[in-house]
């Protein structure tokens, strides 16, 4: 790999020991994935931020590279496993609480934007299109090779913790145009709407996807989507999938730049959706949570839940999940003290997947095709899928 | 016998080899306290792995396995070198980030298991006694 000046000074150490141990994480994946040199980025996500996934091993490599790192660039992070100021309220303990805290305070020594959410680009970590970044979380990655336009891999905690505290990333991958070319061409046959519905395509293209071994759909036949709908389509297709980057035609930039695949058409009709949505509702279910938020919700899906919640009274836990800088503006908006009088909760910076709540409830129904992915595997929830208005009909009922 | 790879992570380690022809997950698959493998139905299912040459084809699962190589290195639970016949992200920085010899490239079918192996990260050479 060639390397400037100053990426040989990081390498050997010039610039202190935690942009020398990154600049080896960067050299050596550039080396296996035959990069001819670095690119600047203009910023990063961290993944690995829940001290649940992390444990003490995480935390000591954290700490160890606070010693002297710092952050180069625009940095934010992933979901934590608590909300930080109403960990007490979601029943959390208090030890878990303790070394949440140690996490974040290592993340914000090296200048890390301590905001955790899993959709930054809602909170002011929005690159343009045709934009270089270093990004994890795989519902974030999706959305801004997709609906962005920006141009990233899908990294993992360590490399983009590297990419944050050196601003380079090793050029190879979804960074190159040559590798973002449509692979298989999807026909949607049948109107999608709805954030639930959108997630249930995704599991429908992602399986598919699996199947076939390929990663990269080209989808046309959707009239129109908004970012709610896209952000429930990425987590989903990115979760069954394994999909960084996908084409949407009339609404993705890089549609238009890219020809449509030729060679493997699959149409997706009303059956096929109709299927997808029963794979993602368990038989007796008993409902005891709902959860709204997988990817962290927008200020316009939390004033649809206020709306939808004034003046009636949650009888199952409920939590509304999202970034807290969103919190805020539903908080000076009047939506948080609607949802609050409802005996509905806000669990900002964490959300259904990465809170330490494995046991702790039997059923849960959600909007996301993701949460009930993880609702099963992870926390060994039965799940039902079902959209806004039916899942805070479930809390109320 | 001499096997010229390619270099992952720089140093030397010499050792008793563990060879499988599975892919191996750390997070989930390895028990980072005892170092024994915990995957169910794979080759190395309650073998340690502890101090040992570890040579398997490649690593799959979380990206959280770096940090659960790390954890090992430090509770001394870790193989001593990692050799793969195809490197992934997460194998290459868990070796990176717990700084243990690594190579890749590997003809690994041409060792077996309880050989010793010294693996020479810095030149990305293996050795194998016979």
């Amino acid at each position: 790999m060639k390397l400037t000046l100053e990426e040989k000074d990081m390498l050997e150490g010039k610039y202190g020991k935690a942009t020398q141990k990154s600049m080896e994480i960067l050299t050596t994946l550039g080396d296996i994935y035959e990069a001819e040199k670095m690119i600047d980025i203009k910023s990063v996500q961290i993944s690995g931020v829940s001290y649940a996934n992390l444990g003490e091993a995480g935390l000591d490599f954290l700490s160890k590279m606070a010693i002297d790192g710092k952050a180069r660039i625009l940095t934010t992070l992933n979901p934590a496993g608590m909300d930080r100021d109403n960990w007490q309220a979601l029943g959390i303990d208090e030890e878990f609480a303790k070394n949440q805290n140690r996490v974040i305070d290592a993340f914000a020594k090296m200048e890390v934007i301590t905001t955790c959410t899993c959709t930054p680009y809602l909170i002011g970590n929005l690159p343009h299109y045709g934009q270089h970044v270093a990004w994890a979380e795989s519902s974030a990655v999706c959305f801004c090779n997709s609906v962005i336009g920006a141009y990233t891999n899908r990294e993992g905690g360590p490399s983009a913790l590297a990419s944050s505290l050196t601003g380079k990333t090793p050029k190879y991958g979804y960074h190159l145009e040559e590798n973002r070319h449509g692979e298989v061409l999807f026909e949607i046959k049948t109107l999608i709407q709805g954030t639930d519905k959108f997630g249930v395509l995704g599991k429908v293209i992602g399986d598919k996807l699996g199947e076939l071994k390929k990663k990269i759909p080209y989808i046309t036949g959707i009239p129109i989507a908004s970012v709610e709908e896209l952000k429930s389509f990425c987590a989903s297709v990115a979760t069954y999938g394994g999909t960084a980057l996908f084409h949407m035609e009339g609404i993705t930039p890089e549609a238009l730049k890219y020809p449509k695949p030729k060679n493997i058409k699959i149409e997706i009709n009303e059956q096929d959706i109709k299927k997808g949505l029963a794979e993602l509702i368990d038989e007796d279910i008993e409902v005891d949570f709902v959860s709204i938020g997988c990817p962290h919700a927008s200020i316009d899906e939390i004033a649809q839940v206020a709306k939808l919640l004034k003046g009636k009274t949650v009888n199952k836990e409920f939590w509304i999940t999202t970034g807290r800088p969103t919190k805020k503006i539903a908080d000076e908006a009047g939506y948080t003290k609607i949802i609050e009088n409802a005996g509905a909760k806000f669990a900002a910076d964490t959300c259904c997947v990465v809170a330490p709540i494995k046991g702790r409830f039997k059923g849960i129904v959600v909007d996301s095709a993701k949460a009930c992915y993880y609702g099963r595997a992870k926390n060994k929830f039965k799940v039902k899928i079902a959209n806004i208005e039916e899942c805070v009909k479930e809390a109320t009922q | 016998m001499k096997l010229e790879g390619r270099k992952i992570y720089k140093g030397t380690a010499s050792g008793e080899a563990i060879v499988t022809s599975q892919g191996i997950s750390f997070f989930g698959g390895v028990d980072s306290e005892t170092g024994v493998v915990v995957e169910k139905d794979h080759e190395l299912e309650g073998q340690s792995i502890s101090g040992k040459v570890l040579i398997f084809t490649t690593g799959k699962g979380s990206t959280v396995g770096s940090y659960t190589i790390y954890q090992m290195k430090k509770g001394n639970t870790a193989p001593i070198a990692i050799v793969n016949e195809t490197i992934d992200t997460v194998i290459a920085v868990g070796c990176i980030i717990s700084e243990i010899p690594c190579v890749d490239k590997i003809d690994i079918s041409k060792i077996k298991t309880g050989q010793i192996v010294t693996v020479d990260g810095t030149n990305g050479i293996i050795e194998v006694e016979e």
